[in-house]
């Protein structure tokens, strides 16, 4: 008899596995909605996506349609695309800016780049209501917190809850490596926007963002592909592109994973160590290199370029890979579709060679035409189709389940193929749907 | 020896002028070409040829044969928006020299290709072909041209449409592709999944 656990959200979650309705419960993801994504810090975008007053970009929290907008004092603001008057969205399209005010499309209220309302049309009709002008609720309601990391801005629909930075925690380190690694100290978006949608429920994608089981069985074709055609270079004398070897580490054998590490951090954040080997000692990197020594000196230098990340997690809702300066946001769009949307960054002051580098994984890995994520995104909605089945009412999270060794602040698998990050984000997963911040 | 000499400055000179060094026996076969290409009609429909040959490997899945339909330093670029002039430096959905398709060819012909195991197919419809540029001496040719694919993968269908732009150079054996320049309306659109082969 399969188990139904209905929406008891306590029951669905023990330490080792999970009931198959936390991904495939209507219901229970609309409790995700309201208990998750209406609470945390979500990533809104890069404020050099919006580098002059007046620039917006449309995004989503949650269910709600939100705008990113430069004000005029600089500072970003983070408001409800929703005209405060009968509730039209102020913005239909991803980018732009709003010239000389936000003006709604409808009756022409008009806004100022924070949201208080500068100007109602034939404003006596409305004097001595409910929304007589100069009222709060004539002004565009806003985010009830919007935070800034090294560029990254952030906002949350929850006026109560930890800071960015403390919600954050140590997986700040995302945007610490990214940014650290510019001699600049500060990166800069690239204005491409590439927008993927997975048939699955968001918590797959998350999971496989730090599964290092999958890649050797996953990607293995195109790991196997890139590698022969990297020999076949060599042989003829020439010498491969770095993105070559970005595809071909994929097909790392299933073995060598292990070595690899997870770290597991409080609100389900996470961490995967490097394995693609990013300091080669290629002529690009070196004169890299020597422009990084110049702006930290060297001992910094060395800290800097020694840290090794493969992917952060920011639990719910983003994937950073910091030494490739390419993050996706997830946006979980139903119970069984999410959107990703995937950005790179330019390190301010490095040169040129090195956006090069990060260009060609966003090419060829990260793009609508990757080669590794087909195969991802197959198995998710393979994963998604099985967990709406009664072929069974679990899923597993045993691998190496009770050996996890787990301090206040980080919890270390004991090997890189562990299920702990999984295990992790089902810890915060239980925190937040219990009502947590 | 004289005649050698003059026959060398003479070459140069040829050079100077079309951009490249070619055979004698060449230069005289891309003068006709050349002409017949002014009154149009020979040069469009061999060119149309090359546009449908291409389609059909496309959607009979003969790889191979659509990366031999490349010069040996053709690129296939699909820009990540409109107004890009140059796919390098900036990012691409597509921007592959030989070796990277060769890469990809590979992958979707590999045994554990996970994703290819569902059927799918594509119909590729190509028209409006116009020769926008002809080099007289070379032959070289600026091609544009509109598509509309449908694909039809497990059990959906999805549409692509746009316009490419062929760069093309005139060798012994026809027309290879320098440049194939693929611009769709809706490559800026979220992708319900992924795009596994060229367009």
């Amino acid at each position: 008899m399969a188990v139904d656990i209905g929406l008891d959200v306590v029951r669905a979650v023990e330490p080792d596995r999970v009931h198959r309705s936390v991904y495939s419960d209507p219901g229970i993801f609309e409790l995700e909605m309201e208990r998750i994504f209406n609470k945390v810090w979500t990533y809104v975008g890069h404020e050099s996506q919006v580098p002059n007053v007046g620039d917006y970009w449309t995004v989503q929290i949650g269910r709600q349609p939100m705008v990113m907008v430069r004000h005029a004092d600089r500072s970003v603001h983070v408001l409800y695309n929703r005209c405060p008057h009968r509730g039209a969205m102020l913005y239909g399209d991803r980018c732009g800016n709003v010239g000389k005010g936000i003006i709604c499309s409808y009756h022409s209220w008009q806004f100022d780049t924070d949201g208080s309302c500068k100007a109602i049309p034939l404003d006596k009709g409305y004097q001595g209501t409910r929304l007589t002008p100069g009222d709060d609720n004539t002004n565009i309601k806003a985010a009830a917190r919007v935070g800034s990391y090294r560029g990254f801005v952030f906002a949350s629909l929850s006026a109560d809850g930890p800071s960015l930075v403390d919600w954050l925690g140590p997986a700040k380190v995302a945007f610490d490596d990214m940014c650290d690694r510019a001699p600049e100290g500060e990166v800069e978006v690239v204005p491409t926007c590439f927008r993927v949608i997975q048939q699955s429920n968001w918590k797959i994608f998350l999971e496989n963002q730090l599964d290092s089981l999958h890649p050797a069985v996953t990607h293995e074709s195109t790991g196997r592909a890139a590698g022969e055609v990297e020999e076949e270079i060599s042989r003829k004398g020439g010498h491969a592109p770095l993105s070559y070897h970005f595809l071909s580490a994929f097909a790392t054998p299933i073995t060598k994973w292990d070595a690899f590490q997870t770290l597991g951090y409080p609100r389900g954040h996470c961490i995967l160590t490097g394995y693609m080997g990013l300091r080669p000692r290629d002529p690009d990197t070196l004169a890299y290199e020597k422009v990084m020594e110049k702006a930290y000196g060297k001992q910094r230098m060395e800290e800097i370029l020694g840290v090794n990340i493969h992917h952060v997690l920011l639990y719910p809702g983003l994937s950073v890979q910091s030494p490739l300066q390419q993050l996706r946001a997830v946006r979980p769009l139903g119970v069984d579709r999410t959107l990703t949307e995937i950005w790179h960054f330019r390190l301010k002051g490095a040169p040129e060679a090195i956006y090069r580098r990060a260009l060609g994984y966003y090419n060829l890995v990260n793009s609508p035409s990757t080669m590794v994520n087909a195969d991802d995104l197959w198995n998710f909605w393979k994963c998604h189709k099985g967990l709406e089945s009664e072929g069974g009412d679990w899923v597993s999270f045993h691998r190496n389940a009770g050996q996890d060794h787990e301090t206040k602040e980080v919890t270390t698998s004991v090997i890189g193929t562990s299920e702990q990050p999984m295990r992790n984000q089902f810890k915060a997963w239980t925190q937040y749907m219990n009502g947590a911040h | 020896m004289a005649r050698k000499a003059r026959t060398a400055r003479k070459s140069v000179a040829r050079k100077g002028a079309a951009g490249k060094a070619a055979p004698r026996k060449r230069m005289a076969a891309t003068a006709t070409a050349a002409a017949k290409a002014s009154n149009g009609h020979d040069t469009l429909r061999e060119v149309e040829q090359l546009l449908y040959r291409q389609a059909e490997c496309l959607d009979g899945k003969r790889w191979q044969d659509f990366i031999e339909l490349f010069a040996s330093d053709g690129t296939y670029w699909m820009p990540a928006a409109p107004e890009q002039t140059t796919g390098e430096g900036v990012p691409s959905i597509f921007w592959e020299d030989r070796d990277l398709m060769t890469v990809r060819l590979k992958r979707l012909t590999h045994p554990r290709a996970w994703s290819q195991r569902t059927a799918w197919g594509t119909n590729h419809v190509i028209g409006n072909v116009t020769i926008e540029r002809e080099d007289a001496r070379s032959g070289d040719l600026v091609v544009r041209s509109r598509f509309h694919m449908m694909e039809f993968r497990n059990d959906t269908t999805r549409h692509f449409a746009g316009s490419y732009v062929h760069h093309l150079k005139r060798t012994r054996d026809g027309h290879r592709i320098r440049l194939q320049r693929v611009d769709m309306v809706n490559a800026q659109g979220p992708y319900e999944y992924v795009l596994q082969a060229w367009v």
